[in-house]
């Protein structure tokens, strides 16, 4: 553990009770990275809706609200879990005390969800009328209100962007963890959620257009980049806070996370930015999906190890 | 009103009378403690001193718990108390996140957020928090900061000149928990080692769960319906093996 490598002269602990270990664990990896995937995919299909023509992307419309609410729900599933009275969650809609980023990330997140459920149900009811089977109310209630699909689609992506930023403003807000204080922990949250993204939309992209893979080759190589840019940033250079340094010190010098740290940021961003770039010219669908699988690995021992190592240092 | 603690490190003499009134008084579980006492070897023999450090909530005036939990489990009271509301607590934990104090642990019992509320259940009948009473030496000075004439305010003019401190102000957290006669090497916890093995009666550095080590995450869903049935968690005292080996655990999940 850190304390046990910090440089104190002269003074030990001789007699004291237990320390809590690691609080939020790889349920709260799980969490983040899922909610990166679910918005992720929002703001890049927004962003190649914009480029492109919906009939360069002809299942877009109903993938990208699928994933989106197969991977929020994994996160809403994974942050119910890990609460410890899990049916008390109705309190944060009963007694929600807005100063807390929770509460107001756990609303926002299920709005989200909620106007995700409405795309994704107008999206199949559109493109599989007999799914799940023939005369499904469901599906014809989606069809029946279809136009609504593009009308609530910009909120949505608006909305998007702060269901992705409000974990870094809780991180913020913890205030015990020096590590995730830095301002780029916002910029992170977003670079992670475009790296997600395209990442989760290359793998069902197999009959889109040459031009939209190109781009999402793009978008995933400019975030594995300023991704990997961010973490070595503030793993080297940018703390003053000794909490932070102690840390980052004990990564530093071969501590239980730096092997998993490394892995995160050769398999999750450098392996998948020159696969990314060299696809962009060849269009090599099997190293697109290689880049991205490896991406989302490497993404989620990213957060794991961000998320766990602040805890390790000893707070009194 | 605005009620704090001052504990003068001169006089504490590492008794443990104060961690274990609070423990009683509280009905504080075991593996948990709203107040302990850390024993801080310092120098080079022979050149060595013992001191001993109570720390238990700083009741902050801009605490960082009241303001991350979301569902103001965590809350003031009008004499400046941060209470907890156990019924509301939902066990995200996040307000352990928070405090940079290390102050808050989630109860084993009940699966919900705890922590030292200066015995507010006995200050709301009058009385002393039951750490104070107890107390030898009179270690512990518990009164209102904002009276001048209280015992605490007059201690804290008449100690200005040989430093009080609190933990952690870089934190700006304002805590309400005053130290006279302690240093860097006993209320920062950068400043000591944690050696494994050095420690006087066990060997234990981290607990190897957070909340009820007897039930994993399908007993919290099925806890409503079930009950703890003939789990007792006093599998916590069974120390032996869960020392030596321990380097850390991620708890609770």
């Amino acid at each position: 553990m850190v304390e046990s490598t910090i440089h104190a002269t002269q003074a030990v602990v001789t007699l004291d009770v237990p320390l809590p270990g690691i609080i939020w664990g790889w349920m709260i990896t799980l969490n983040m990275w899922a909610k990166s995937v679910g918005t992720g995919v929002i703001l890049v299909g927004a962003f190649l809706l914009y480029r492109h023509k919906k009939e360069e992307m002809p299942n877009l419309r109903w993938v990208m609200p699928l994933i989106a609410f197969i991977f929020l729900n994994i996160f809403l599933l994974f942050t119910l879990t890990d609460l410890h009275q899990p049916y008390r969650m109705i309190n944060i809609f009963l007694h929600p005390h807005w100063t807390s980023a929770i509460t107001v990330g756990a609303w926002m997140a299920s709005l989200f969800t909620g106007l995700i459920t409405i795309m994704l149900i107008i999206g199949i009811g559109d493109a599989f009328p007999n799914i799940p089977f023939k005369g499904c109310k469901i599906t014809a209630f989606g069809r029946s209100i279809s136009p609504f699909y593009e009308k609530i689609f910009p909120f949505v992506v608006f909305l998007a962007i702060p269901v992705t930023l409000y974990t870094a403003i809780i991180m913020a807000e913890s205030s015990a963890r020096e590590l995730w204080q830095a301002p780029a922990e916002v910029m992170q949250m977003m670079w992670a959620a475009l790296l997600a993204g395209s990442s989760a939309l290359i793998l069902v992209s197999g009959n889109w257009s040459k031009e939209s893979r190109r781009d999402l080759a793009l978008v995933l190589a400019i975030a594995t980049f300023f991704s990997f840019l961010m973490y070595m940033g503030e793993y080297f250079f940018s703390f003053k806070s000794a909490e932070a340094e102690a840390t980052l010190a004990y990564v530093h010098s071969g501590g239980a996370y730096n092997v998993e740290f490394w892995f995160g940021m050769v398999l999750g961003f450098i392996v998948p930015f020159f696969l990314a770039v060299s696809t962009m010219k060849s269009d090599n669908k099997t190293l697109l999906r290689f880049a991205a699988i490896l991406a989302l690995i490497g993404l989620y021992m990213a957060k794991d190890v961000w998320l766990k190592i602040p805890q390790m240092l000893p707070l009194s | 009103m605005k009620l704090g603690f001052l504990v003068d490190l001169n006089l504490c003499m590492g008794c443990k009378g104060c961690e274990i009134a609070c423990k009683v008084e509280n009905n504080v579980p075991l593996s948990s403690w709203r107040l302990r006492v850390k024993y801080i070897d310092i120098g080079t023999f022979p050149d060595t001193s013992r001191n001993f450090t109570p720390l238990r909530c700083n009741h902050c005036e801009s605490a960082p718990c009241e303001r991350i939990c979301p569902v103001s489990a965590l809350h003031y009271l009008e004499n400046g108390i941060v209470n907890v509301d156990s019924a509301r607590c939902i066990g995200c934990a996040g307000c352990m996140m928070a405090c940079p104090y290390g102050a808050i642990y989630m109860d084993p019992e009940t699966n919900t957020a705890d922590k030292c509320t200066y015995c507010a259940h006995r200050i709301e009948s009058g009385m002393m928090p039951a750490c104070v009473v107890i107390c030898p030496v009179e270690a512990n000075i518990f009164g209102d900061v904002e009276d001048d004439t209280s015992h605490i305010s007059q201690y804290i003019m008449a100690h200005q000149g040989s430093g009080v401190q609190v933990r952690k102000p870089e934190k700006n957290t304002n805590p309400k928990h005053y130290y006279v006669g302690g240093g860097t090497q006993t209320l920062d916890p950068l400043a000591h080692q944690r050696i494994e093995g050095y420690n006087l009666f066990n060997n234990v550095t981290h607990l190897k769960h957070v909340g009820d080590p007897n039930h994993g995450v399908l007993d919290r869903f099925l806890a409503p319906f079930v009950g703890h049935g003939e789990h007792d968690n006093t599998s916590m005292m069974d120390w032996a093996e869960d020392g030596k080996s321990e380097t850390h655990q991620e708890g609770g999940h």
